[in-house]
């Protein structure tokens, strides 16, 4: 256990700075300067501007100041809004978006399971149609149609939901976490009904319910513990999903998260904002994965002991 | 070989399927609609009435025209060849990327395996569609590249998959006797070990298409994947969501069309799944 998970992290170190280093290099090669939008600077100002942010130096140069400051914990200054830095934004973003995936994640995992343990203890039946038709619907209608959807539907007909912000009016996260849950909801009903599935058909299942355990006491206990695996597994891989996700939902509901902050950033050719976010993403869900891997093995007591 | 049997037999049972046969039709009618769209089309795409504005659902325009005064339903038609050619090329890219891939590592075996998969590891832990992102803002919007850049990212499963098969044909007796009587590998990988693997392959890549469909959606959702005056369905949705406070149907006809679309794929993927291999039915 210990020993893969370190070896793991020595993997993980390595990938993040290739991840790092590629996209420094990614931009430095994309065409414009981050100073030559909308109004022209003269040469002198540009001049100045081009020694502050240290864009003057070889690339080379720039590239170990940058990777310095990375360690640290340093992503250097915005173009865009001068006197913030990169790290400060992404401090401000994260906790909104971290609240709003946080929300998803439980809509997703208690309407995804509860449905989805369902629909296989009772298989073949209207109980396990109606909500696998419904987790199919939640599968191909995308975030980015379901979110003003829901809109249209809860939020301009009926009125009885705030249709943006985040904090500000009572009620008015609901439909964000809902509409970010949603396709994982579906997702997490479909792998918790085929795992569940699978293990219900096991000898250990017989001998829990020839014992005389409660039905409850053989689902609860006995199978949901191995049936449940593959949704552990998708949860860290869910993560990277939550984040684009969080790209949509973000923008629909005019939510001050690290997602919109990434998509205007990426509008407004702020570089440096950019390359911090890029970096920062990669490492959380590298983070994620690793610990969705570290779990599935610990819950699967072939894995555990090797 | 028993190859033709099993083909003639999850046609078969394909064709007792009732959703994915369902799937199917609605897939071939919206191709035939897509690559007929300039002949089929009560109006071009880019034809504005500006003097109707957004109209409902008329007798002239049967879903209506949008705030440009542009034929929904025309629009709707040749979004359909955009958003389908997306599905269809970058799957190709991603198919092309990815047997070749697993193929190699499968077939090769040892140390170049390893090494092989592991990047396939190292690539799966990363956050793809940022990538993707940058690439568009670096290089511009363009078709080829979002492709591409779509293509790229999703061959990884499709290279798990068609090694893991090629690893389970390596130690059969006709691949033996294939290698014992000096086939080229060229010609091993071609007349052996592809045509052994085309039912999973088939498989995934009909699954794959809805997947690269939803990347390019959101991509042109954001803003950031097909560009004016072309249109795909995300960036129909994108103007419908734009103006669905007045003019709702901009919004629900391409909605629906998409979902109807990503429908079909999943239920005739499935449908497939199911013929090729009954025993993984349940996922």
């Amino acid at each position: 256990m210990i020993a893969i998970f370190i070896r793991r992290i020595f993997v993980a170190i390595p990938v993040l700075l290739a991840v790092a280093s590629i996209t420094f290099f990614l931009i430095k090669i994309a065409p414009g300067g981050p100073f030559d939008a909308d109004k022209a600077v003269s040469p002198q100002v540009l001049k100045n501007l081009n020694e502050a942010y240290n864009l003057d130096a070889s690339n080379w140069e720039q590239y170990l100041d940058y990777m310095s400051g990375l360690l640290q914990g340093d992503l250097g200054p915005s173009f865009r809004f001068p006197g913030r830095s990169v790290t400060e934004m992404i401090a401000t973003g994260l906790p909104v978006t971290f609240e709003l995936a946080f929300y998803a994640i439980i809509i997703a995992l208690l309407i995804g399971i509860f449905s989805g343990v369902l629909a296989a203890l009772k298989r073949n039946t209207f109980l396990d149609f109606i909500p696998m038709a419904i987790a199919m619907i939640g599968i191909c209608v995308p975030t980015f149609l379901m979110g003003p959807l829901l809109v249209l539907i809860f939020g301009i007909n009926l009125e009885i939901l705030p249709v943006s912000g985040w904090g500000q009016l009572p009620g008015d996260k609901i439909l964000p976490s809902i509409t970010l849950g949603f396709a994982y909801a579906a997702y997490i009903a479909r792998l918790s009904r085929g795992g569940m599935l699978e293990v219900l058909n096991q000898d250990f299942i017989r001998t829990a319910r020839a014992k005389g355990l409660t039905e409850r006491m053989v689902v609860v206990k006995h199978a949901m513990q191995g049936g449940l695996i593959p949704v552990v597994s998708f949860l860290g891989p869910a993560i990277a999903g939550l984040l684009a996700g969080s790209f949509v939902v973000e923008t629909i509901f005019q939510i001050p998260g690290l997602g919109r902050f990434y998509v205007e950033a990426a509008f407004n050719r702020d570089y440096t904002m950019i390359l911090g976010t890029t970096i920062f993403f990669s490492a959380m869900i590298v983070f994620f994965n690793l610990m969705s891997d570290i779990a599935a093995l610990w819950l699967n007591p072939r894995s555990r002991d090797s | 070989m028993n190859n033709n049997s099993l083909w003639s037999d999850a046609l078969y049972r394909l064709s007792r399927n009732r959703a994915a046969m369902f799937g199917g039709f609605i897939l071939i009618l919206l191709i035939i609609c897509a690559v007929l769209a300039p002949w089929i089309a009560p109006y071009s795409y880019s034809y504005q009435d500006l003097n109707l504005g957004a109209s409902p659902p008329s007798s002239e325009h049967l879903l209506g025209t949008d705030v440009l005064g542009r034929d929904l339903l025309s629009r709707i038609l040749y979004g359909a060849r955009i958003s389908l050619l997306v599905g269809f090329v970058a799957t190709g890219v991603a198919l092309i990327i990815g047997v070749s891939w697993g193929i190699v590592a499968g077939y090769v075996g040892g140390g170049v395996d390893s090494i092989m998969m592991r990047i396939v590891d190292v690539l799966y832990g990363l956050p793809f569609i940022i990538f993707i992102i940058l690439l568009m803002v670096i290089f511009g919007r363009n078709l080829w590249l979002l492709f591409g850049a779509i293509g790229a990212v999703e061959w990884l499963t499709m290279a798990r998959i068609v090694r893991g098969q090629v690893i389970g044909l390596k130690n059969q007796e006709f691949v033996m006797a294939a290698k014992a009587m000096g086939v080229s590998n060229l010609s091993m990988f071609r007349r052996h070990l592809l045509p052994n693997i085309l039912g999973p392959i088939a498989v995934y890549a009909t699954l794959t298409i809805p997947q690269v469909m939803l990347l390019e959606g959101f991509l042109s959702f954001l803003g950031l994947g097909i560009q004016p005056p072309m249109s795909s369905w995300g960036t129909l949705i994108k103007d419908g969501v734009e103006s669905m406070e007045e003019f709702s149907w901009l919004l629900i006809y391409p909605g629906i069309t998409f979902t109807i679309t990503l429908f079909a794929l999943n239920f005739f993927g499935d449908g497939l799944r199911d013929a090729l291999d009954p025993k993984t039915s349940d996922d």
